[in-house]
């Protein structure tokens, strides 16, 4: 699919498509003159938290699988970053695999956290996309 | 940027997470703020004077160390000392229970709201915070000040304090929405 490259409009597909909602747009809007790179530096910040947090919950899926309270605790922090960026369909996955660990069902979280990958994944995509 | 006669205030913004440091560092510099942000309670005390060994009545601690702040806005769900427990250790100070201070969190808990309210917050924001709630600021400051001129001034919700200026900052304020910001972000 297409990424647009003029600036203001750039995104106007991926959020179309609901992989980002209004949250972005706000981003965007923060940019200016005096912070010419805002929207790039937040981005490489979930990015970077983002991975961070991934590998946790996989490992700690592995070593520790009957923790919910500490899956929990690293899903949080995830949907906290995707939501501040406006990751709207990584959010949902992240809210379904809090639901999970909140009814304590393993195998619920660990399809729940293969489709939060997926969804991730995706979303690095088309944000390299946009900063090329 | 924004050219106005106002004073320029000064925020102590607190958060564990760099991202949504940056992401309210930005708000509240677009919004004219000075801005100092901080990663945790306790850098947030030591950035106002209330270092963790002291009692709060003897918080005066020496003036490099001491910045005027004119409010605090605190994540709450932060490790070690939550936004809620740095709330109660501002307004437990003697010295520094005057400031208003912020509650903001990504979780729309009630009791958790009407906790941090009860504890001495102003207002409570859902995250990600909005440009628009950066307006909602400056009134608590300019409560706080007016106070400290005048320690009779009764303590209500802001809508019904008549001062001009609180009329010019408040009026895209609507009543029901002072106290409890909800997300109108729909998720496709």
């Amino acid at each position: 699919m297409f990424i647009y490259t003029r600036p203001a409009y750039q995104f106007c597909q991926v959020v179309l498509q609901g992989y980002l909602d209004e949250q972005f747009y706000q981003l965007e809007e923060l940019q200016d003159e005096s912070s010419p790179n805002f929207v790039e530096e937040v981005v490489t910040l979930f990015f970077r938290d983002s991975s961070r947090l991934v590998a946790n919950i996989d490992q700690a899926l592995q070593k520790y699988p009957q923790d919910f309270r500490r899956l929990d605790n690293f899903m949080h922090q995830l949907k906290g970053s995707a939501s501040s960026i406006g990751a709207a369909k990584m959010k949902n996955e992240c809210t379904s695999f809090r639901e999970f660990c909140n009814k304590e069902n393993r195998e619920g979280c660990l399809r729940s956290f293969q489709k939060v990958k997926k969804e991730h994944a995706v979303l690095k995509q088309k944000l390299e996309n946009y900063f090329q | 940027m924004a050219v106005v006669a106002e004073a320029q205030f000064h925020v102590l913004a607190v958060d564990d997470s760099l991202m949504d440091r940056k992401l309210i560092e930005r708000l509240l510099k677009t919004s004219s703020f000075q801005v100092t942000a901080v990663d945790s309670g306790s850098r947030a005390l030591e950035v106002l004077g209330l270092s963790e060994g002291l009692t709060s009545s003897s918080a005066v601690s020496p003036a490099h160390n001491e910045i005027e702040v004119n409010l605090v806005i605190t994540d709450y769900c932060m490790p070690g000392m939550t936004g809620y427990d740095l709330l109660k250790k501002i307004k437990g100070s003697s010295s520094l229970k005057d400031i208003p201070v912020v509650i903001m969190s990504s979780e729309n808990v009630p009791s958790r709201i009407n906790r941090c309210l009860e504890g001495g917050a102003e207002e409570f924001f859902l995250k990600p915070v909005q440009l628009s709630d950066m307006k909602r600021l400056r009134p608590h400051i300019l409560k706080g000040k007016s106070k400290e001129q005048q320690p009779q001034e009764e303590e209500t919700s802001s809508t019904s304090i008549s001062s001009n200026k609180r009329k010019a900052m408040d009026e895209e304020l609507s009543p029901e929405r002072r106290r409890l910001k909800l997300s109108n972000y729909s998720l496709i």
